[in-house]
């Protein structure tokens, strides 16, 4: 609304040499710091498009002479990890079975949770939810050991469930942040009056809450989708070595390599890993920016 | 009174049978871990933990360990810079794109992508840009300016700012965004009555519109606070923690003496130090931003 005041103002004269000048300025400094923000997603477009031969030309900011496909074929198909050379695809399975179940179960119970904290009264609720809030700031560190030794003797430390739980875990402050801060905004009347038909907790949750609760259920996918895919330290620790997420399976392609350096195939390995948080990113616009603002603003 | 307790959790058992496994996960794996994590670090826990009671030792010997100290020192550059780097580059990209500049959404989808990265990506890619054998060094050299030095990576003096440079990168577009959105909510008479008083344009920004938008001012810098502390994944990527020790931050030296060096008690005592330092700046915080204004149902 501002800056259309600002041009209302503005287009009914012809610009003054101050004002020409200070567009100039306004698009150079955004241009710079554009080509500042792209410069790295371009090296590593360029670099994975190049043969090895071109790579040693050492030209980092120059297109491909010849466009080729090899170093993506290579990462997702035969890209090592130490000896194990069976390519990305291995972490990209490991992470969509790592995110399918932790991102539908941390949503349902951050539902549930904000539902049960705006709607129900229930003594000692708020403290819970307090100290739930608290634990978000807290450092990973603080809990891994602990819960290390935890999964070690329920036996499922190093497997699939383990990793999910931890996701759950540590998916639920800002989940139940989220549908708390939602529902808050819903009218009281339409709980009052469901109870007043009878209706129990269940039915109301799920044929008049969940229903409303399509737009913040998109947030929530967006932010848990991004967060699960890139998060790197918990899936190296809990996810065991037949489950290492993409991230932490490029850290150890990249990172372990032995002998000359693929720099093309790394970075083609890394570009794979983006993928889906930066589709989930373009598709999703203003959404991504609303799950940003409403996973910390106050209630 | 009790009568009515009981008639009460009877009308809303199944509200209290639903916020179970919240309970549960508020007692166990947060509370309950975090009094382990604090149990451990007084005990002489090695590889397995041990519950003795050795006193203050593990601090004791935390505090003499120099990997410790430079972690701390790092991490207090880091945070000074990448604070103050974040929020400034941050609010001016806001301003300029609330210019009613042409392809707005260009520019915003440009300035917020990195922050849709992981971090293991953001320190990987600064690592080859910032590499002096491949990167923009190198490049240099190649134009024929063979005295051009950008070594940031590899130099343990500047390696600091190499990894302030990634997390810029990836931090900023977030200050941009929310920044951005609170510049659309301000109200238009303001510009019109400080345009008639000609009072310039970046008075009325700092004295006027940079203060109406303190919730999201507070917002960014408690999450890029907490990126902070969480620091951890771009400089396994970008650095290792090199050259040297030159680059190492607290929550990678709790990391490796978890499970490399096998110093459980140590590990937990640095993690203690982190927890309490956490909660002593970040209670007022949680307290002032989410229960001024409590729950419906409280």
């Amino acid at each position: 609304m501002m800056s259309q005041a600002k041009s209302a103002t503005a287009s009914k004269r012809p610009l003054t040499y101050q004002e020409v000048w200070g567009r100039i300025g306004i698009y150079t400094f955004l241009g710079v710091l554009a080509l500042f923000f792209l410069l790295p997603l371009y090296v590593m477009l360029v670099t994975s498009f190049k043969s090895m031969d071109e790579v040693r030309l050492g030209l980092i900011f120059s297109l491909p002479q010849h466009f080729s496909l090899d170093a993506w074929v290579k990462a997702w198909t035969s890209a090592c990890t130490g000896l194990d050379c069976t390519g990305l695809q291995v972490g990209f399975g490991n992470s969509v079975k790592i995110l399918l179940p932790s991102v539908v179960f941390s949503i349902l119970f951050g539902a549930l949770n904000g539902y049960a904290l705006s709607f129900w009264k229930v003594k000692g609720a708020n403290v819970l939810f307090a100290c739930l809030l608290l634990g978000s700031f807290v450092p990973y560190q603080v809990f891994i050991y602990p819960l290390v030794r935890f999964y070690a003797q329920t036996g499922i430390y190093g497997s699939l469930p383990a990793i999910v739980i931890t996701h759950i875990i540590f998916g639920m402050p800002v989940m139940t942040l989220l549908f708390r801060n939602y529902y808050s905004g819903l009218p009281v009347e339409l709980f009052k009056a469901a109870r007043i038909d009878g209706a129990g907790f269940w039915k109301i949750f799920i044929s008049i809450v969940l229903p409303m609760s399509v737009p913040i259920a998109i947030v929530a996918v967006i932010m848990q989708v991004t967060a699960i895919w890139n998060d790197f330290l918990l899936g190296l620790v809990f996810a065991g070595r037949d489950n290492l997420p993409m991230t932490v399976q490029l850290n150890n392609i990249v990172n372990t390599t032995t002998g000359e350096r693929a720099y093309n195939v790394n970075m083609a390995a890394t570009v794979l890993t983006s993928l889906v948080p930066l589709t989930v990113y373009l598709v999703s616009g203003r959404w991504f920016v609303r799950g940003i603002a409403s996973g910390a603003v106050k209630g | 009174m009790g009568a009515e307790l009981s008639r009460h959790v009877k009308r809303n058992l199944v509200a209290y049978i639903a916020l179970l496994p919240m309970a549960i996960v508020v007692i166990f794996a947060y509370l309950g871990t975090m009094a382990w994590s604090v149990r451990l670090s007084f005990s002489s826990s090695k590889l397995l933990p041990r519950y003795d009671f050795v006193g203050a030792d593990q601090y004791l010997t935390l505090f003499d360990t120099p990997r410790w100290l430079t972690s701390l020192g790092n991490l207090a550059v880091i945070a000074f810079f990448f604070l103050l780097i974040c929020f400034l580059l941050g609010t001016l990209l806001a301003i300029f794109i609330d210019q009613n500049v042409r392809a707005e959404s260009l520019f915003r989808t440009v300035f917020l992508y990195p922050y849709a990265m992981s971090f293991v990506v953001a320190g990987l890619i600064w690592q080859w840009v910032l590499n002096p054998d491949l990167g923009i060094q190198h490049t240099m050299h190649g134009f024929g300016f063979t005295d051009f030095v950008l070594d940031w990576v590899v130099n343990s003096e500047m390696v600091l700012y190499a990894v302030i440079l990634a997390t810029v990168w990836h931090g900023a577009g977030l200050v941009m965004a929310l920044i951005l959105a609170g510049l659309r909510g301000v109200d238009t008479e303001i510009w019109r009555a400080t345009r008639i008083d000609g009072i310039p344009a970046w008075r009325v920004y700092v004295s006027i519109v940079l203060p109406m938008l303190r919730p999201m001012i507070i917002t960014s810098l408690v999450l890029l606070s907490i990126s902070i502390v969480k620091m951890y994944d771009v400089v396994v990527a970008m650095t290792n923690g090199g050259p040297g020790t030159a680059s190492e931050v607290p929550a990678k030296f709790i990391m490796d003496n978890l499970f490399e060096r096998a110093n459980i008690g140590l590990a937990t005592a640095a993690s203690t130090v982190m927890l309490v330092t956490v909660l002593l700046v970040m209670a007022p915080v949680i307290y002032s931003q989410y229960f001024r204004k409590s729950g419906r149902a409280s």
